[in-house]
């Protein structure tokens, strides 16, 4: 599959080392990008190579889409470096939404951890929009430090406009933080949850997945209430070049978001 | 069934030819049997075998100038469908940006003569693979159209062999166009041929031929007898995918990373293996990007690295990864099993790592 060409309308930074950018297209209709929260595209950078980013905008917006990255390596810089008007290539959207459809009538309990917010970030817009359908709503979200906190504008705005429960907390305080310290498990009592009536979303590091997981399960959710999202290394998005394996599922196409209790006999095996 | 003398193969070569086929078959070169085009018969390894062993390969002189008496060598046609380094599109700077052209690639139209059972069913394992069912590949599929398939079947097994276990062979029976059988005896050398398609059969028109006889249809049926009850090694499939998935923990795969050297040979060898890598390689100007796919392997630690960490990084956990793919996650994935018992990570692996061995130490592991 060949990249198409979009163009960069804005590019800004979220934190120190997390940028987004806005795309558009005029060679092809933006009908070609609509995607479903959690999806992702394989974003290009002329020369350098490919990365899958997760898409971060409101999938009802349908001028531009958004990814927001982590600055962590080869293409990733490439990506920052870009400016207003640069071209990339795309090829997407590819891999399985969040159950959103699924999981109406049910309070939702979103767990996330630094860049593993943006992810789910359209996940909230589409149920703060559809709000009615769905019962309470919690957002529990951790970050490294104050100033790597994603979205923070945007968290306080929901909190303030919308009917959703939002508790936050870091690994290491600044001066000026005067939040919670400590990991983000540690925020789940807030929630007040009612397993029967819950079904969760998380995505974060695999490590801060794990003690998540361990948590929703001890207040009673069941295996099939939790979804998670994966990161494995990917080169086609395609089923084809075999990078994203886990067991016997290709990230790529059964994922990135899986019902936890379709990967629950295998998470905990190391180096799989 | 049709009997053709050992020249007419020579004719069916050339009538391929002439329809425009790209003519693969297997030839002598450096020490092993590779696939390559050939022209004529006299290209065919004519009184060459082999001899195979774990970590051991030699070519051996036989006495009967057999064209196709050796076992699975080094190669496998996956070469062709599924090549080792594959140019995909090229892009150049320009004033909008840039923009990116398919590599104009050619499609070349194939005929493999001398296909084994075992390598008919790799091939129809990755017909499955870059057909997914959500995606399809372009090359594999526009080659895999046209190629036009002469299958041999074995009259005997090497030594690493085991398709009898994968139920994989030796009889070619579905897949082909046309199936040979090699018979020699003391004063005859000729083959029996089956056709499998109106494309065979077409051929087979133009070919000079006579209604094989009984004695010569017992000859052919002997021959794969011979193969079948020679088959150097067993693999005890019974439960073979909860054996692996419930023994991710084993130290058996200890033992097996003691001695791996994570060199990537079994994958390279694997008639089914197929992962690939891509690989962007830009002129010093800048200004003109080329984007290749190449052959990969889950032995290389790159493979599975992730910004920030690794998820494989022992190499026992690689070489887990690799065999309970083969024999195990294979099957949830494409509902069949990922390797056709064609010994050739057995013979090719440096330390001789037997991976039908590998799985009956699993087996009395859980004995003691
Ligand atoms: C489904 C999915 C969604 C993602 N969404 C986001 C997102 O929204 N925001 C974000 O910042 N990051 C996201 N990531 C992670 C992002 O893809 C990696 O951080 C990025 O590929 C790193 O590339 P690099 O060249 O900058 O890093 P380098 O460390 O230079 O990469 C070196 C090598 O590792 C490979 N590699 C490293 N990490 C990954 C990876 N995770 N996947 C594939 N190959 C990798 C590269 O391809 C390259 O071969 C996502 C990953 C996946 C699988
Ligand atoms: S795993 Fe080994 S025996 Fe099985 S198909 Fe691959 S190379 Fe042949
Ligand atoms: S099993 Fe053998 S051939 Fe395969 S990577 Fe290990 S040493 Fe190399
Ligand atoms: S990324 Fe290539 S198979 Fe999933």
């Amino acid at each position: 599959m060949i990249p198409r060409q979009v163009r960069v309308k804005k590019i800004f930074w979220e934190t120190e080392d997390v940028f987004t950018l806005e795309l558009v297209s005029e060679d092809y209709p933006m009908s070609e990008f609509y995607f479903r929260p959690g999806q992702f595209n394989m974003l290009y950078a002329f020369g350098v190579g490919e990365a899958a980013i997760s898409i971060s905008s409101d999938s009802a917006k349908k001028n531009s889409i958004l990814h927001s990255i982590h600055k962590v390596g080869y293409v990733t810089n490439a990506l920052s470096k870009l400016k207003k008007g640069d071209v990339i290539g795309i090829r997407g959207p590819f891999g399985k939404a969040w159950p959103l459809e699924e999981i109406k009538g049910y309070d939702i309990c979103i767990m996330a951890g630094g860049i593993g917010l943006a992810p789910l970030r359209p996940s909230i817009y589409y149920i703060l929009k559809h709000r009615k359908q769905y019962g309470k709503f919690t957002l529990l979200y951790g970050a490294r430090s104050p100033r790597d906190m994603l979205y923070p504008v945007e968290l306080e705005q929901w909190a303030k406009k919308h009917d959703i429960h939002i508790e936050t907390i870091v690994d290491r305080a600044d001066s000026m933080w005067r939040g919670q310290v400590g990991v983000v498990t540690e925020l789940i009592d807030y929630a007040e949850l009612d397993p029967e009536r819950t079904r969760s979303m998380v995505c974060g590091p695999e490590i801060m997945m794990k003690y998540s997981i361990d948590e929703l399960k001890k207040n009673g959710l069941n295996e099939d209430q939790i979804y998670l999202s994966l990161e494995r290394n990917m080169k086609c998005a395609l089923g084809f070049c075999g990078h994203c394996q886990y067991g016997p599922s290709f990230v790529c196409k059964e994922g990135p978001v899986f019902n936890f209790s379709k990967v629950k006999d295998i998470f905990e095996i190391r180096e799989l | 069934m049709k009997t053709i003398s050992k020249d007419s193969l020579d004719k069916i070569i050339g009538y391929l030819k002439y329809k425009g086929y790209k003519v693969i078959g297997p030839s002598v070169r450096d020490g092993a049997i590779i696939y390559d085009e050939i022209s004529c018969i006299e290209d065919l390894p004519a009184g060459w075998g082999d001899e195979q062993e774990a970590g051991h390969y030699r070519l051996r002189k036989r006495n009967d100038g057999a064209l196709f008496g050796y076992a699975a060598g080094p190669q496998s046609w996956k070469k062709f469908l599924f090549p080792g380094k594959l140019k995909l599109w090229e892009a150049e700077k320009n004033s909008k940006g840039f923009e990116i052209t398919p590599a104009n690639g050619q499609f070349p139209k194939y005929a493999f003569i001398g296909v084994r059972s075992c390598e008919l069913h790799a091939v129809f394992i990755q017909d499955k693979v870059f057909n997914n069912g959500m995606f399809s590949d372009t090359y594999y599929n526009k080659i895999r159209k046209n190629i036009f398939i002469a299958a041999v079947n074995c009259a005997e097994a090497g030594k690493t062999c085991f398709c009898v276990s994968m139920k994989t062979g030796p009889k070619a029976e579905e897949g082909y166009d046309i199936a040979l059988t090699e018979i020699i005896n003391q004063d005859e050398h000729y083959f029996v041929v089956d056709e499998g398609t109106p494309k065979g059969s077409e051929l087979m028109e133009q070919i000079e031929s006579l209604t094989s006889t009984e004695e010569q249809l017992a000859a052919a049926d002997d021959a794969l007898k011979n193969a079948e009850s020679n088959m150097g090694r067993t693999l005890e499939t019974d439960g073979i995918k909860s054996l692996l998935y419930k023994n991710h923990a084993n130290t058996v795969w200890d033992q097996i990373a003691k001695r791996c050297l994570s060199c990537a040979n079994c994958t390279m060898v694997c008639p089914t293996c197929f992962c690939s890598n891509v690989e962007d390689v830009t002129d010093l100007s800048g200004d003109h990007t080329e984007r290749w796919r190449t052959w990969d392997s889950c032995f290389n630690l790159d493979y599975s690295k992730v910004a920030g960490g690794n998820f494989r990084t022992s190499i026992k956990a690689r070489y887990r990864q690799w065999m309970t793919h083969k024999l195990a996650s294979w099957i949830d994935q494409f509902g069949i099993s990922g390797c056709v018992g064609c010994g050739r990570c057995i013979t090719w692996c440096p330390v001789g790592i037997d991976i039908t061995k590998e799985v009956s130490n699993i087996r009395k592991s859980l004995k003691n």
